[in-house]
């Protein structure tokens, strides 16, 4: 970083008394033998350390507003609606309601488009508080299984969801069983929205982590249900909520894909979601969103990384401006050994 | 407890009570390896950490991530230490096979037999050849030389490389060799030990063999094993110990390994980490279990079980030390290990210092210290031979009062010597006669037929030379027989009787008709004279005053070539009567049979020949400096490194050399203290004052250096090693006089009671205690044979190589260890920094953000690799170091690596890891949270931030450095699209998938520019405003800038201090001198103790002061 050209020397101008060997590559191993090898020595010198900040300034403040324009040019619709889809009576008592089978968990909710968002349009449901990466989450999973099915047998690593009823379950283990099970469909007007719920997993997972010829079995079948079922006739390669799922995220607050809407939303569209509100979040404070949101180079709306860069880029032009400062009020003579005074209690001080 | 060997009985009891000839070095058998060597690496603590936690990752409730990422490593490691150990003993067992299959010749029921060596028993009659190797340890009984002597090379057992004569025992002499083969008796001899100078053992021959009466045997009568026989036909000789229980097998044993002040603090931070690490565990842990038990039991998803077992408590804490085990890089001991072994091949290679005119190379035998030649504050050196070049040349000698060479500076050219020896004047050709012959030199002819002498001490070498080329020539030894001739036509011929014991180099000579020299009959010898060659030559004449009008010119003379800085030998001699020594003579018989406390005994008995001794001259001999000390010293001395000179020699010369070689500085800006006394009363109370004036002077920087001589220093180490500690510790300079080779160990060993660094640098077979004493032993490979260099651990040509080994291998290794060792902990503290918060988003339950993969390879490969090329970096260059060995403070005060430094490198991680996680969170936050992709992400900030902080770190970039950083950071994304493109590895597709991002990169570039902005606007800022020395010479190196000369700052000069001798103290003439003879064990103890009185002033000062010991400047 800090390899300064001007300042370069060499090393080996000392006269040595080895014979210098015809071959290069000899020449090259006593010169390491000899520890002298060319060597390039930079000097952190005002000119150049000034210069460094300020080049690093003006290139991220640039970068960071490039940025800061492609995440702001992302139109999202964030929803939650998981508080409001209570009913009234339950208000006081929410995890009572989403156990509670005979209630119906239908629950409307409209949103308005406020720009005009191009095609494709993803959509995500959101969930706040929710440790998919606790330690007993995370490793509660068989990717053997996945792949090969009931041929492969060892699922210890499922616990506590490794079987049911003495039968091994497929897909085993917790982050399966607490599928997400929410639905959503979207009638903009009178008419439904097509959502592409196809090619939403990553193409990697669908061709060579979860195996086209393995079909869930004996799947949430105990006593304990977590989260959605699996429809057994399909298999865990097509199950693409699932692979989503599947894929963990390491932060307690995520977004997972639910689908893409193929047209564009005008402004002032009013859409009508209806969804079933049946995963429960209700019994650990989490929260669940919906969201509505086009895609830039640079993925969904994070104005983290412009700001951080005009941040940085910002600084970085301050500090050289201080240490200009510091430099023309305060010029040091380098390397002045006239300031040396080798006085051991001056330096072990 | 005594052994009897029953010489060629092949039926007797000894064959199976002692062990045969089979040696072996071995530490490992095939079947024993594993376990023993599996132990010996598992008695170091990090061992034991790492097996303990790679036994706690098999347990997979706990495991944060799959236990071959501990495993793996560990059994690397232990791989390659065990590999190594393997291969060693490897070698040691195919040279043990090589010395035991070797054929001899045995005798085995009376007929000479070609056997194996190893089939050699005890009590076989061995018969070698010229040039063989002795295959154990043998009495002599027989050689081929008439006279039965016979010459053996010794290097292999001392590394004196010199030929020494050995002796068949007077018993023995004559037989026939035919006979020897029938020859029986019984040897008596002591149980094995390691003493290789000493044998006190008898031997009876049983009938028909001469008398059945007891003849004595010495070491002289013996070979020991792994010596070669050489300018001798063939020797047969007795087995008296075989195998490993013979001298040289005694003495075989592993060194102490020496611990480096670096590794100690190393260890120390390593202590400091699992401190913290513990502390890390219990928060975390209580927190973890706080948050299961409110947070986590709410979240249905994790589904925890209401009653967990009973050891349920301690999953999470255990979770959480496995995740910060990497704290402690496991990486560190072998990375230091290589490192170190590369510093000591480079003071191999190193052609600046080799020597020339030996073309003897440097050699590091101890590959593990280097990192302490930097932090060196103390060096105790040795003066003959290391200071000075151990050439001795005859320049001036007194004889009969008159003085010799003082005008020329040569004796040999001066014309009224030359007449005087012409003339032959009585006392002039004594004086020679005994210059001559009172010595172990071997006269050889050449084939031009000039004689060239080979001598194993200098001293005699020079006198014999000195006396040939005053035409006393030496020009023949066979055994105990001498020829000499004077003036080309007087032959002499001289028999030694004895060669006595009292340390003062007495030796019993007869003279002898020529045609005598073949007859042993005592009756026909003639005259005897007692002459003596004595290196203590003022305590011979002061300590028995002999009425002899000369004694003040001589001692005049010793006081005058002293102050040149000469050595001075003091020749005298003495007739014996004949009744006297025959009455003597039954008397050393008999001490000379005996077999305990031989020596002793035997030096009693000599102490009766010695005295009225007529004192013929004193011979003054000059050893010439080296090349380059006075500036060595010099330098050193200005890099803050403290000298001590500890001599066998003389007060006067000691002080004379020391002032020739800047040791000490001439009188207004230096001061010498004197500490003496011949009582014990005396030197306390001069031992008191230099004490007070020492502490008075401190406060100014003046050179004052105190004197003491063995007798003193013997004193204050007994009774005052308080007082003198706080001496030694105000005291930059020392010199120390008549010390013997175990007070030299002492001082090292008081020194490093004091923590401080010493280094001991010797030449002799008197310095191998002091060197292998200190914490670095430097050995120069001189003429007094290789012993020295051999225990040491380093090897250098000559005492000016010093300087470049401290300056430039020190300091660089120092630099270097402390760069490389801070910055393995800052990058592993680094990733567990980030394992630690990602935990505080995991709802702290141990989960590990990166996989076992990314952690294995960060730790072993993408992190150990560039920082390995440290090596090849210099802060400054060699010259500037060399011009400002000021610089050296730095290493001495251990600047570079401590708890301060080590904070700093602490916060750098810290900081970085926050930069890092925060970042990588953020980012990839929302919909990008997939936790492979979060992973990768910071791994591979932490990959690009360790770049660039070793680049920001390297002072001086070789082609190395650069392919070592940037292919290390190239190397780690093929490594990762390897891994990524393996569809059963859990990051399949990652690497591919976040390369196409272009967030990826924006966040890779955002982490770099925000962790390295403020490392390197703090770096600059102090580099500029704030600089050390080092950056101060930097700038100035690099940017041509004016290099001013530094001037050490030296105070004025002061007054004396009235009790203070100066330097050109002349010793007060009538001040009778007592001194101990050098060999501590001789059994004159003339010199009375006086009672300890007590000293209450001194007693309650130096009690005062104890408790202030400062090591003066040595806190950070």
């Amino acid at each position: 970083m800090d390899v300064d050209g001007g300042s370069t020397s060499s090393d080996s101008t000392r006269v040595r008394s080895i014979p210098i060997h015809s071959g290069q590559c000899k020449a090259f191993l006593s010169q390491f033998k000899q520890q002298s090898l060319p060597a390039c020595k930079p000097v952190l010198t005002p000119a150049w350390v000034i210069a460094t900040l300020l080049l690093l300034g003006f290139v991220f403040i640039p970068i960071g507003l490039v940025t800061l324009h492609a995440s702001r040019g992302v139109l999202e619709i964030v929803d939650r609606y998981d508080a409001d889809c209570v009913p009234e009576e339950f208000k006081g008592n929410k995890a009572s309601y989403i156990k509670d089978t005979s209630v119906p968990k239908n629950c409307t909710r409209i949103l308005k488009v406020h720009k005009y968002m191009k095609a494709p349009i993803y959509i995500y449901y959101q969930l706040d508080n929710y440790y998919q990466n606790h330690r007993r989450y995370v490793k509660s999973r068989s990717d053997q299984q996945l792949l090969h099915g009931l041929k492969y047998n060892d699922t210890s690593s499922c616990k506590p969801e490794e079987s049911n009823n003495g039968l091994p379950v497929v897909p085993c283990g917790l982050i399966a069983w607490s599928l997400f099970n929410d639905t959503y469909t979207f009638i903009r007007g009178t008419a439904e929205l097509r959502v592409n719920r196809k090619n939403i997993a990553w193409k990697s997972d669908r061709d060579h982590k979860f195996g086209k010829h393995v079909y869930p079995f004996n799947f949430q079948n105990g006593t304990l249900i977590g989260g959605g079922k699996l429809d057994p006739n399909i298999p865990l390669g097509d199950q693409e909520d699932l692979i989503v799922w599947m894929r963990t995220s390491a932060l307690p607050s995520f977004r997972k894909i639910y689908g893409r809407i193929e047209e564009d939303l005008e402004a002032d569209d009013v859409i009508v979601v209806h969804l079933m509100n049946n995963y429960n979040t209700y019994s650990f404070g989490g929260k669940k969103k919906l969201v509505i949101s086009t895609s830039s180079w640079l993925g969904g709306r994070n104005d983290f990384l412009g700001v951080a860069y005009i941040f940085v880029g910002s600084s970085a032009i301050i500090l050289s401006l201080v240490f200009l400062l510091l430099h023309v009020k305060n010029p040091r003579p380098y390397g002045d050994t006239a300031y040396l005074s080798w006085n051991r209690k001056g330096i072990s001080s | 407890m005594k052994r009897f060997v029953y010489i060629n009985d092949d039926e007797s009891p000894t064959q199976e009570l002692y062990c045969d000839n089979r040696i072996s070095n071995r530490k490992y058998t095939l079947l024993n390896f594993l376990p023993k060597n599996l132990w010996e690496q598992f008695s170091r603590f990090m061992n034991q950490y790492f097996l303990l936690i790679a036994c706690l990752q098999l347990w997979s409730l706990i495991t944060p991530v799959n236990p071959a990422s501990t495993w793996g490593p560990l059994i690397f490691i232990f791989a390659v230490s065990a590999t190594k150990e393997a291969w060693d003993d490897y070698n040691r067992y195919l040279s043990d096979k090589k010395a035991n299959e070797k054929e001899v010749w045995v005798v085995r029921k009376g007929i000479k037999k070609h056997i194996q060596a190893q089939d050699i028993h005890v009590g076989n009659i061995v018969w070698l050849r010229e040039n063989d190797e002795v295959p154990c340890d043998l009495v002599l009984i027989g050689t081929s030389d008439p006279q039965g002597l016979c010459y053996v090379e010794t290097a292999a057992l001392d590394g004196e490389t010199d030929l020494k004569t050995r002796v068949i025992p007077s018993a023995c002499m004559g037989i026939d060799s035919e006979l020897l083969h029938k020859i029986k008796g019984v040897v008596e001899c002591p149980n094995p030990d390691k003493d290789i100078r000493r044998f006190d053992a008898n031997l009876r021959l049983f009938p028909p063999f001469i008398d059945n009466d007891v003849c004595p045997l010495t070491i002289k009568n013996t070979i020991l094993q792994s010596c070669y026989l050489r300018n001798t036909e063939w020797v047969c000789g007795v087995a008296v110990y075989t195998g490993n229980e013979t001298k040289l097998g005694m003495s075989r044993g592993v060194p102490e390994p020496k611990l480096t002040a670096m590794d100690a603090m190393i260890d120390k931070l390593t202590g400091a980490i699992f401190v913290f690490q513990i502390v890390v565990v219990i928060v975390l842990g209580i927190a973890g279990n706080v948050w299961k038990d409110t947070e986590a039991r709410k979240k249905w998803y994790v589904l925890y079980p209401n009653e967990g077992p009973w050891y349920e408590l301690l999953v999470i804490p255990l979770r959480f030390e496995l995740l910060c085990s990497i704290m402690i890089p496991i990486s560190i001991k072998v990375s230091l290990d290589l490192v170190k072994s590369l510093y000591a091949k480079f003071i191999d290679w190193d052609a600046e210092m080799i020597d020339y005119e030996t073309g003897c190379p440097s050699h590091a035998t101890n590959t593990a210290i280097s990192e302490d030649l930097g932090q060196v504050e103390y060096i105790l050196t040795d003066k003959t031979g290391t200071l000075t070049e151990n050439k001795m040349v005859f320049r001036r000698c007194c004889i009969s009062g008159i003085f010799y060479g003082n005008e020329s500076g040569n004796a040999l050219k001066d014309a009224q010597l030359l007449n005087a020896v012409a003339s032959g004047s009585t006392d002039v050709i004594r004086f020679l006669t005994v210059m001559a012959i009172c010595n172990t030199v071997i006269p050889v002819q050449s084939k031009t037929g000039a004689i060239l002498y080979k001598a194993q001490s200098q001293d005699e070498d020079a006198l014999v030379q000195a006396a040939a080329k005053l035409h006393m020539v030496l020009f023949n030894r066979s055994g105990n027989i001498l020829d000499t001739m004077l003036l080309y036509f007087i032959m002499k011929c001289w028999r030694l009787w004895s060669s006595l014991l009292t340390g003062k180099g007495c030796q019993l000579w007869s003279e002898i008709a020529r045609m005598e020299r073949l007859s042993f009959c005592q009756k026909e010898r003639m005259k005897l004279f007692f002459l003596m060659l004595l290196q203590l030559l003022e305590y011979l004449l002061m300590d028995q005053p002999i009425p002899g009008q000369q004694t003040r010119t001589f001692s005049e003379a010793v006081e005058q070539y002293a102050q040149l800085g000469l050595r001075t030998l003091c020749l005298a001699w003495r007739e014996l009567k004949e009744d006297e020594y025959h009455e003597w003579y039954l008397m050393f018989r008999e001490a000379s049979s005996t077999l305990v406390d031989r020596e002793w005994r035997i030096a009693e008995v000599c102490q009766r020949l010695e005295h009225d001794l007529e004192v013929l001259g004193v011979t003054a001999i000059e050893d010439r400096l080296q090349d380059g000390v006075p500036e060595t010293i010099e330098t050193l001395r200005k890099a803050g490194i403290n000298f001590w000179m500890l001599t066998g020699d003389k007060q006067n010369t000691a002080i004379q050399i020391a002032l020739s070689c800047n040791f000490i500085s001439p009188e207004p800006k230096g001061q010498l203290l004197l500490i003496d006394g011949k009582t014990e009363d005396e030197v306390s109370r001069s031992f008191e004052r230099v004490l007070l004036t020492m502490r008075i002077t401190t406060s100014e920087p003046k050179d004052v250096a105190f004197v003491v001589d063995g007798w003193a220093l013997e004193i204050l180490l007994k009774h005052y090693r308080k007082a003198f500690t706080e001496l030694a510790i105000l005291s930059r300079t020392a010199i120390c006089c008549r010390v013997t080779p175990s007070q030299k160990a002492q001082l090292v060993e008081l020194l490093k009671s004091c923590d401080y660094r010493t280094l001991a640098i010797g030449d002799g077979g008197n310095d191998v205690r002091m060197i292998q004493q200190a914490a670095i032993g430097v050995g120069i490979s001189g003429r007094e044979g290789l012993q020295a260099a051999r225990a040491a651990d380093y090897s250098i040509g000559k005492f000016r190589f010093l300087k470049r080994l401290i300056l430039v291998h020190g300091r660089y290794s120092y630099n270097r260890t402390a760069f490389l060792s801070q910055y393995s902990f800052y990058k592993s503290l680094l990733i567990c920094f980030i394992q630690i918060f990602f935990s505080f988003i995991s709802g702290v339950s141990g989960t590990s953000l990166f996989n076992s993969v990314s952690l294995m390879a960060y730790n072993v490969f993408y992190t150990s690799i560039p920082v390995l090329v440290s090596v090849l970096d210099k802060d400054l260059s060699e010259e500037m170091v060399m011009q400002h060995p000021q610089i050296l403070f730095y290493c001495q005060a251990g600047r570079l690596l401590n708890p301060s430094t080590f904070a700093g490198w602490f916060g750098r991680s810290l900081f970085h890891a926050i930069v890092v996680f925060i970042i990588s969170i953020n980012a990839y936050a929302y919909e990008k949270s997939e936790m492979e992709e979060v992973a990768m992400m910071a791994l591979s900030g932490c990959i690009w931030l360790q770049a660039f902080v070793v680049t920001l770190e390297t002072n001086s970039f070789t082609i190395l450095q650069h392919l070592a950083i940037w292919g290390n950071l190239i190397a780690f994304y093929v490594i990762n699209w390897i891994v990524s493109s393996i569809p059963s590895s859990g990051m399949y597709t990652i690497m591919f998938r976040l390369c196409r991002q272009p967030t990826y990169w924006i966040t890779v570039f955002l982490i770099v520019a925000a962790g390295m902005g403020p490392i390197l606007a703090l770096k600059y800022f102090r580099y500029t405003y704030r600089p050390s020395k080092i950056n101060t010479l930097q700038q100035a190196e690099r940017l041509g800038g004016p290099i001013l000369s530094l001037g050490n700052i030296e105070p004025q000069p002061r007054s004396l201090e009235k009790e203070v001798s100066p330097l050109s103290i002349t010793q007060p003439k009538n001040r009778s001198l007592v001194y101990e003879p050098l060999l501590s064990d001789s059994p004159n103890t003339r010199r009375s103790l006086g009672s300890g009185t007590p000293f209450d002033f001194f007693q309650s000062q130096s009690r005062s002061s104890s408790s202030s010991y400062s090591r003066n400047c040595k806190d950070n």
